[in-house]
């Protein structure tokens, strides 16, 4: 199921991640919060945005735990933890934050 | 939260009227060619796939005695009808194990035995369609291979064979599972199941260190690639990634601490899941359980110990001898392997360990038997350390302990939902109604005794539960790994605690 965005067609797997990574824009990632029935808030962002910055230094989303130590310590530790972010991203803030990064699913036992 | 409708709990557990086809349009996504080639299968359908399939089916009953048994001997006496999970909590009759194993029987019967190719219709044997292949696919995709149904079984057939076998011939003709299959892919290529390369597992597990500091004042080190070291640690890598997974490696390096042992993860080993095992495939299960070897030949490692992760321990406990091994090179005077339950009890034997039980005085704590420890392996030197030991440990460090009902336990024990390749989001519906009996048990003892905790020594049980519980009206977080517990009572040699608190009776 491909996700259009103004006009442009952007290729998804079967659960709607993006294919390709660098089809990312801002504009995209609010197309697949909405898919997602997600409004996008300032601290939506911030998760999106470190996911991005990790995902770009190692390759990979980075541990439930690494981001909710990042977010403790840019948002203040009263959200550094995952009943925040599962607020956030009901489904999950690894593979819902993730599909919105434009990021790939974490796979395994997960 | 999704459309279809969770199971509703019951009083008392009750064996279901059945809904004919009720999960016939269940299937998982179907693995690419770029999953499908790195495991050696064909990457999509093949013309010849009936041909294929039967000449796999041969070959495969060739290889494996007890396959060709098991699809003999059933009588049809009807014993294992209402025991698996997923039969009870879908209604779909195909999912009673002798049905299941049916799908699979009467394609065998036709092709393999005299009654079957003569006269089809007298002894139940049918020919190898596509609608067949199809069948195939859904329903042996909704048999998490945990065993319970051989346990009851009177000649002991054991429907996970049959489903790995099934699963094998699928693959053999181009027709994966594309869960399993990406993972394994990624197993052969990073070396585990989430593709966590070297750095990002290195920077994690520095962040880990730091909290373990924060949190207790003492420097507990989680070293990697430490060659030389006396013991390898293979675990899940969800233990990586995951909650409440992490909390269990956590405790598992808290317990390295305080034995004074040297150890190490190998970032080329960095899985101890083989989903080669669920999909049937020798030789995908052979190459992931060599780069363990590899590993432990490369550190110099005088031990292997496993982390909580339930099918891999069956792997290691029950295949790795011939699968990978010998494993002469490690100190025989252990293990071989060790589970870290047996060496975390261990130590409790004798007395190395220092716990404030206190600590976890907030719970109320049931365990969760997951189905390949408990069915599959052992643990210690007496029968049935595989139930004993994970509750010995829970008991030292717990003041509240309670067992669920004893049919849902143990041997009897249920499948998390989630097993054996089936712990994907395309499958949620199969998953939450498979969990169904394992809640109504859980729901008992919540309401009768004020359990508030289940804990569990599998990554897939943790997850499985983490997603399932908010279905059934429970909170996820109810879900604990066993070294968790084990973690959050022990108390560290120089870790600031007040005198009053710590147990007397050091355990």
């Amino acid at each position: 199921m491909p996700l259009e965005v103004n006009g442009k067609t952007y290729e998804t797997d079967e659960e709607g991640y993006l294919a390709n990574l660098s089809d990312w824009s801002e504009d995209v990632a609010k197309a697949l919060a909405e898919s997602e029935g997600l409004e996008m808030t300032e601290n939506h962002w911030e998760v999106v945005n470190f996911l991005r910055e990790y995902y770009q230094e190692y390759q990979i989303a980075p541990a439930v735990r690494v981001l909710t130590k990042a977010i403790g310590k840019k948002l203040g530790k009263d959200k550094g933890n995952s009943k925040y972010l599962y607020e956030l991203f009901p489904y999950g803030p690894a593979k819902q934050a993730c599909k919105v990064a434009g990021l790939p699913k974490p796979t395994g036992c997960v | 939260m999704a459309d279809f409708e969770t199971p509703v709990l019951q009083k008392y557990p009750v064996i279901p009227s059945i809904t004919i086809d009720a999960m016939k349009d269940s299937a998982p996504f179907v693995a690419k060619p770029e999953h499908q080639d790195p495991l050696g299968f064909p990457g999509e359908l093949v013309d010849d796939w009936k041909d294929r399939a039967i000449e796999k089916m041969g070959e495969l009953l060739g290889k494996y005695r007890s396959f060709q048994v098991y699809l003999d001997s059933c009588v049809k006496c009807g014993a294992c009808t209402d025991k698996c999970h997923y039969f009870l909590g879908t209604t779909d009759p195909k999912n009673m194990p002798v049905a299941r194993q049916d799908l699979l029987r009467s394609v065998y019967r036709r092709y393999f035995t005299f009654a079957g190719k003569y006269f089809p219709k007298l002894v139940g044997a049918r020919d190898l369609t596509k609608e067949v292949l199809d069948e195939w696919y859904s329903y042996f995709h909704q048999c998490s291979q945990c065993r319970r149904c051989s346990v009851y079984c009177p000649y002991g057939i054991d429907t996970a064979e049959i489903s790995m076998a099934a699963r094998e011939i699928l693959d053999s003709v181009g027709v994966g599972q594309k869960y399993c299959n990406e993972i394994i892919a990624k197993v052969h290529k990073v070396g585990n199941n989430l593709g966590l390369p070297e750095p990002a597992l290195k920077d994690t597990l520095e962040g880990l260190e730091e909290d373990i500091e924060d949190d207790t004042g003492v420097k507990v080190r989680l070293p990697l690639d430490e060659k030389g070291a006396d013991i390898l640690l293979i675990t899940p890598s969800a233990d990586f990634f995951a909650e409440p997974h992490i909390d269990g490696l956590i405790g598992y390096a808290k317990v390295f601490h305080e034995a004074g042992v040297s150890w190490t993860l190998s970032s080329y080993a960095s899985e101890a899941a083989n989903f080669g095992m669920f999909i049937g495939s020798y030789e995908n299960m052979q190459k992931v359980a060599m780069r363990i070897r590899e590993a432990a030949l490369d550190l110099g490692v005088k031990r292997i110990v496993h982390g909580e992760c339930g099918h891999a321990w069956r792997v290691a406990y029950s295949f790795w001898n011939t699968l990978a091994g010998p494993f002469d090179f490690l100190d025989p005077n252990y293990p071989v392997p060790q589970h870290i339950c047996e060496f975390t009890y261990d130590l409790i034997q004798k007395n190395k360990l220092r716990f404030d039980k206190s600590q976890n005085d907030h719970r109320v704590v049931t365990f969760h038997d997951s189905c390949n420890v408990a069915r599959a392996t052992r643990m210690g030197d007496k029968p049935g350390g595989q139930f004993e030991i994970p509750r010995a440990i829970i008991k030292t460090v717990c003041n509240n302990y309670v067992d669920m009902d004893p049919d849902t336990i143990k041997e009897g024990t249920y499948c998390c939902g989630g097993g054996g390749g089936l712990l994907t989001d395309d499958l949620m519906e199969i998953r939450v109604k498979g969990a169904m009996p394992r809640m109504q048990a859980l729901n008992e003892v919540v309401e009768e005794h004020g359990v508030t905790n289940m804990a569990a020594i599998c990554a897939i049980c943790k997850s499985q539960f983490t997603k399932v519980l908010p279905y059934y009206k429970m909170g996820m977080d109810m879900i604990v790994s066993v070294h968790q517990l084990v973690s959050d009572a022990l108390i560290l040699t120089g870790q600031e605690v007040d005198d009053d608190e710590a147990d007397e009776d050091a355990a």
